[in-house]
């Protein structure tokens, strides 16, 4: 999805620095989800779909409010719907917008070969520019929340934006215009966070819940959507938010380490057999005297 | 003549594989991509060429398993390497018809197909292995990229020592025989062999 004027701070798969880094100041921006007030209406699903053209695809129904299982290539916003036993509360129906969570170390960025595939901005907005995108479906295994969706049509991939094109243009993303509790807000990371941790405090003390806080996942460097949760002691409560999430030691691994050890070895490889020929030169056969020239079979 | 022609089916389609796959490794040979119809193109058609590749690689095991067993003569040969890599051939143990080095480079060849044949179905299908399964994707990355490390230090052995180091090795490739004296420097006891047949059909 491209949104032009917005600053980049990282590029996937690109050699050389990021063009014009650093070049302008700009807010790094924040979508605090407060899942304390949401009463699961799925405004914000629907104004997902007309705001980024999406078609609608076909619902399910398993005998709860989950309509949808999964966010898929189409739908990149759902709300997960998790019914859960508290002694303290009895049965609660937690309910968590899910979408991309916009890491500040994003695992789909750091597993993407294509140049220019996954640009995360300035103000920590990820985004996937489908026209480098090669399908490869490396992000898919680089993201810790399961969000970047294959579509086997275009084979690209494609996930929420963050509504990147409307923020470039001063305004909040469509899931936030349209949530009619205020459980969504959208402003400044440090404005978003003390507003969180405000609510969380005020849930603490006023509403009984003793172990609400705020979800902002350090293992991915933080997140540029957070949750408050009645809960933060079990965020896989919420439809399986993991509680500690990080990029995959394996893409880690494989981007680092592995990376160098594997060049130095591929060009170590040439080098040696160049020094061999040079040292050794050919295996030449010697014309024998008395041997015929004739061949030998297969 | 079907053992040449796959050899050929081989070599190109792992000349592709590498070329793409070298693209998809690193973003300074991403360029690589480009040669062969740009990313998506390079994406789509890697793992199709992979099933070519594997495919050679069995029809190749059909030839050769029998011949590619490990022989004492080889023990004999596998100590004496270090003469063969000063390239004095003509003071080494005799060998068949593939020497031990011809060999370990057949089974790498073999056990590496399988496994990045095994971890490209999981990159190929990511999303079909599900989310609570995920170590496996996490794991086929590094075999894969493992396995095709393995693989490309052997190729480039390999394709040094058939093209640049043994006059007469490229040939054969493409002609299919190679001279009486290669053979008997090279494959002391298959030359004997071939020899000996051709005395008594006489």
């Amino acid at each position: 999805m491209s949104s032009a004027g917005l600053e980049i701070r990282a590029i996937s798969g690109h050699a050389g620095s990021v063009p014009g880094a650093g070049l302008k100041r700009e807010f790094e921006v924040c979508k605090l989800i407060d899942t304390t007030t949401c009463i699961g209406c799925k405004a914000c699903e629907v104004a997902c779909l007309e705001w980024n053209g999406l078609t609608f695809s076909e619902t399910t129904f398993n005998n709860s409010y989950q309509t949808m299982p999964e966010t898929t290539w189409n739908y990149w916003n759902l709300i997960k719907f998790n019914e859960h036993e508290d002694t303290d509360h009895g049965l609660m129906l937690l309910m968590r917008k899910d979408q991309c969570m916009h890491c500040e170390e994003p695992g789909c960025l750091a597993a993407c070969p294509a140049d220019g595939a996954i640009v995360q901005y300035v103000n920590g907005i990820v985004d996937f520019q489908q026209e480098h995108c090669i399908g490869c479906g490396y992000c898919i295994t680089g993201c810790p929340f399961d969000i970047p969706k294959f579509s086997p049509k275009s084979k690209k991939v494609f996930k929420c934006t963050l509504c990147a094109d409307r923020v470039t243009q001063g305004l909040e993303p469509a899931c936030i215009k349209a949530c009619p509790t205020g459980c969504l807000h959208f402003g400044t990371k440090p404005e978003m966070k003390e507003l969180a941790e405000t609510r969380a405090t005020q849930l603490r003390e006023v509403s009984g819940f003793a172990n609400a806080g705020v979800y902002d996942p350090q293992g991915v460097g933080g997140t540029h959507v957070i949750y408050v949760l009645h809960n933060a002691t079990n965020p896989e409560a919420y439809g399986g938010l993991p509680s500690n999430p990080h990029v995959p030691w394996s893409v880690k691994l494989w981007k680092g380490p592995i990376k160098w050890l594997g060049n130095l070895a591929m060009l170590g490889g040439l080098v040696g057999v160049a020094v061999h020929f040079m040292r050794y030169g050919r295996k030449r056969v010697e014309e024998k005297p008395n041997g015929q020239d004739g061949t030998a079979h297969e | 003549m079907a053992e040449r022609i796959n050899h050929w089916v081989g070599s190109v389609s792992y000349l592709y594989l590498l070329i793409t796959g070298l693209g998809f490794w690193s973003p300074y040979l991403f360029w690589l991509t480009v040669l062969v119809g740009g990313g998506p193109t390079a994406r789509f058609f890697h793992p199709w060429i992979g099933l070519v590749f594997t495919a050679s690689v069995v029809v190749m095991t059909i030839h050769w398993r029998k011949e590619m067993r490990t022989t004492e003569e080889d023990r004999v040969w596998w100590k004496e390497i270090g003469r063969y890599i000063q390239n004095e051939d003509e003071n080494l143990p005799p060998v068949g018809k593939f020497n031990f080095g011809q060999k370990l480079w057949f089974w790498l060849i073999f056990y590496g197909t399988f496994l990045l044949l095994l971890s490209g179905f999981g990159l190929w299908f990511t999303e079909s292995i599900p989310w609570s399964l995920r170590f496996l994707r996490y794991i086929a990355i590094l075999v894969h990229v493992g396995a095709a490390l393995l693989t490309i230090g052997g190729f480039i052995i390999h394709v040094y020592m058939s093209t640049a180091l043994e006059e007469g090795s490229f040939d054969s490739m493409v002609e299919g025989t190679v001279s009486r004296p290669w053979a008997r420097e090279f494959h002391r006891l298959w030359y004997d062999e071939v020899s000996r047949q051709e005395t008594t059909r006489k």
